[in-house]
C-alpha cells in the first residue's frame, strides 16, 4: 500500500485511540488534582473512603481465591480428560459473561433478600447476606466467576498430558505431579487470569450496587464509594478515589504487558 | 499437503479438520488410555461450586418468575417505559458495537500490518477499558464531554452535548466494547495467509482490489463475531452509563430501569426485565455460536 495511505491509517487509528483511550486515563488524574495535593489527600484519606478500600481488599481476598480455585478444577477436568457434557458444562461456564451485572445482583436479591426464597428462614436465624459482605461477595464471585477458568482451559488443553503421565510413570503421585508439572507450566496463564479477575473484582459496579445498600462506612466499596461522591457535586473527591482505581487498572495493565514480555521470552 | 492426511489420532483429525468436532470419538480408547488422576475430585468440585454460585441462582429467578402472574409479568415488560428503554438499549448498544466494528477493525489492522513509534504502548492501550472500573469510566467521560470538559468545551458550542444525552449512552457503551472487536480480529489477521494476497497482486490486482476481494470476504466472519461481542457486552453494561447518561427518561437503558424498579422494591418488574434482558443475551450468544461455526468453515486449511 502506498505510505501515504499507511500513514493516513496509523494517524486515524492513534487519533481515535488518545481521544477514546489516553484522554479519558488522563482526565481522571487531572481532576483529581485540579485544586491541588490537599484536597486529593482529604478525599482519599477519609473514613469511608477508607472502609470503602478495606471492603474492596476484602471482598476480592476472598472471591479471586476461590474462583483461582475453581479455574485451577475446571481446568484440569476439562482440558485433560473426555467427558459426556463438556460442550454444555463450557457454556455453563460463559454464562456470567452474557448475564448483566445488575441481572447477577437480582438473583442474590431473590434468593437471600427479605422478599427472597430464603429470606424469612435468614432473618428467623439472624443471618444477613443481601446488603451485607456476604452478598456483595457472591455478586462478585458470580461475575467473576469465567476469568481464570478462560484463561487455563486452553493453555492446558494446548499443552496436552504427556508430560503429567511421564511424571506419573516415574513414580510421582498426583498431587505432586500437579504442583510440579502442571502449575509451573501454566503459570503466566494463572497469574493473567488471577489479575484480569483480580481488576474485575476489585472494580465491579452494577452487580455490587443492587445487593449492597449503600451503607457509607459499611456495605460501601470503592465504586460505589465514587459514585456517591459524584452524586454529591464534589468537584474533586470522585475523581480522587477513582484516581485509586485507575491506578490499579494501570498496574493491571503493567502486569499484563510484563507477563506477555515473559512468556514469550521462554519462548 | 498431502502430508497433513497422515491422521494419528481423532484429535489429529478434528484439528486437520478431516472429520468435525462434533464427529463421536472413540472414547473408550481414550479413557482406557489417559492415567491422570482427579477427575471424579475436579469435575465434581466444578459442578458443585458451578451449581452453587451460577445454576442455583438462575433457578431461583425462574422459580420465582414461574410462580408470578403471567399477564401481570408480561404487563410489565412490555409497558411503555420498558419498551422505550429495550429501544434505547438495543439501539445505542448496536450503534457502539458498529463504531467498535470499524475502528476495532482500524486499530486490529493498524497494530498488526505496520510498524511505528508507539506501537508497543497502542496494543497495551487497548485493554484499557478491560481493565478499569466501569464506574471509573462513566465518571471520567461524563466530564469529558461536559460543557466545561476538555472535549465539551469544544463541541458543545457545536450543539454536539456527549454527556447526559443518548450520544453519551453510545460514547459509554463504544468505550467499553472496544477491546473485544480489536481483540477478536488480531489473531486472525495474524494469521492471515500473505500468500493469497501476494498471489492476488501478482495476478495484477490492486492494493485496493486484493483488500476488497480477497482479504475484506475472509475477515468478515471474525469482525461479525467482535461485533457481536461488544455488542452483547453493550447490552448488559450498567455502571459507566448511569455516570454519563444524567438518569433522564430519553436515557434509560435496560439495566438502568431494572434496578429503578428494584429500589423500588418493584421485585416482579425487576424480573420482567431481567427475563427480557437474558432472552436478548442468549439470542445474541445463539447468533454468535453460528457466526463462529460459520467462521471456521472460512478459516480451515
Amino acid at each position: 500500500m502506498s505510505s501515504f495511505a499507511k500513514w493516513f491509517l496509523i494517524a486515524l487509528a492513534l487519533g481515535f485511540a488518545v481521544l477514546f483511550l489516553l484522554l479519558p486515563l488522563a482526565n481522571v488524574f487531572v481532576q483529581a488534582f485540579s485544586y491541588g495535593w490537599a484536597p486529593y489527600w482529604k478525599a482519599v484519606t477519609d473514613t469511608d473512603t477508607g472502609s470503602a478500600i478495606r471492603l474492596t481488599f476484602i471482598v476480592a481476598v476472598i472471591s479471586v481465591p476461590l474462583n483461582v480455585l475453581f479455574g485451577l478444577a475446571a481446568a484440569w477436568a476439562i482440558a485433560k480428560f473426555d467427558f459426556r457434557g463438556k460442550a454444555i458444562l463450557l457454556t455453563f461456564i460463559d454464562l456470567p459473561f452474557s448475564i448483566s451485572p445488575v441481572v447477577a445482583g437480582l438473583l442474590f436479591v431473590l434468593l437471600f433478600g427479605a422478599q427472597g426464597l430464603f429470606g424469612d428462614w435468614l432473618a428467623a436465624h439472624h443471618v444477613k447476606i443481601i446488603f451485607a459482605l456476604p452478598g456483595i461477595v457472591l455478586a462478585t464471585i458470580f461475575v467473576t466467576f469465567p476469568y481464570v477458568a478462560r484463561e487455563l482451559i486452553p493453555i492446558m488443553q494446548a499443552q496436552g498430558s504427556e508430560q503429567e503421565e511421564a511424571a506419573l510413570t516415574l513414580g510421582a503421585s498426583g498431587w505432586q505431579t500437579f504442583w510440579r508439572v502442571t502449575i509451573p507450566s501454566v503459570k503466566w496463564g494463572l497469574i493473567y487470569g488471577v489479575i484480569l479477575c483480580n481488576a474485575r473484582a476489585m472494580g465491579e459496579f452494577g452487580a455490587v450496587e443492587v445487593v449492597s445498600g449503600h451503607i457509607a462506612g459499611q456495605t460501601d466499596t470503592l465504586p460505589l464509594r465514587v459514585d456517591k461522591l459524584y452524586n454529591e457535586f464534589d468537584p474533586v473527591a470522585p475523581f480522587a478515589v477513582a484516581s485509586l482505581l485507575a491506578f490499579l487498572a494501570l498496574a493491571t495493565l503493567c502486569v499484563k504487558l510484563f507477563l506477555e514480555w515473559k512468556s514469550r521470552d521462554e519462548g | 499437503m498431502k502430508e497433513e492426511f497422515l491422521i494419528r489420532s481423532p484429535e489429529a483429525a478434528v484439528e486437520a479438520g478431516v472429520i468435525s468436532p462434533s464427529a463421536e470419538l472413540p472414547r473408550h480408547r481414550r479413557a482406557a488410555s489417559n492415567p491422570l488422576p482427579g477427575l471424579n475430585l475436579t469435575l465434581g468440585f466444578t459442578v458443585f461450586y458451578l451449581t452453587i454460585i451460577v445454576l442455583l441462582p438462575l433457578a431461583a429467578l425462574f422459580l420465582r418468575a414461574a410462580h408470578l402472574s403471567w399477564t401481570q409479568l408480561w404487563e410489565l415488560a412490555t409497558n411503555e417505559r420498558a419498551v422505550a428503554a429495550y429501544e434505547m438499549s438495543l439501539g445505542a448498544s448496536l450503534a457502539a458495537a458498529l463504531i467498535n466494528a470499524v475502528f476495532g477493525s482500524l486499530l486490529a489492522w493498524v497494530l498488526v500490518r505496520y510498524r511505528f513509534p508507539g506501537r508497543r504502548l497502542l496494543d497495551g492501550l487497548i485493554d484499557f477499558p478491560f481493565a478499569l472500573p466501569t464506574a471509573v469510566a462513566g465518571l471520567t467521560l461524563a466530564n469529558l464531554f461536559s460543557e466545561h470538559g476538555w472535549l465539551g468545551q469544544f463541541l458543545t458550542p457545536l450543539g454536539i452535548h456527549g454527556a447526559f444525552s443518548r450520544l453519551g449512552v453510545i460514547i459509554a457503551l463504544t468505550f467499553v466494547g472496544l477491546p473485544f472487536a480489536v481483540r477478536t480480529l488480531q489473531p486472525v489477521l495474524l494469521n492471515l495467509d500473505r500468500e493469497v494476497e501476494e498471489a492476488a497482486s501478482c495476478l495484477g490486482a490492486s492494493r485496493f482490489r486484493t483488500f476488497v476481494s480477497v482479504i475484506a470476504p475472509t475477515l468478515f466472519p471474525t469482525v461479525l463475531t467482535g461485533f457481536g461481542l461488544s455488542f452483547a457486552r453493550a447490552l448488559g453494561e450498567y455502571g459507566s452509563v448511569k455516570f454519563i447518561s444524567g438518569n433522564l427518561p430519553r436515557t434509560e437503558i435496560a439495566p438502568v430501569l431494572m434496578v429503578l424498579r428494584l429500589d423500588q422494591y418493584d421485585y416482579t418488574g425487576a424480573i420482567a426485565v431481567a427475563l427480557v434482558l437474558m432472552l436478548f443475551s442468549f439470542a445474541l450468544l445463539f447468533a454468535l455460536n453460528w457466526v463462529q461455526g460459520w467462521a471456521s468453515k472460512f478459516q480451515q486449511p
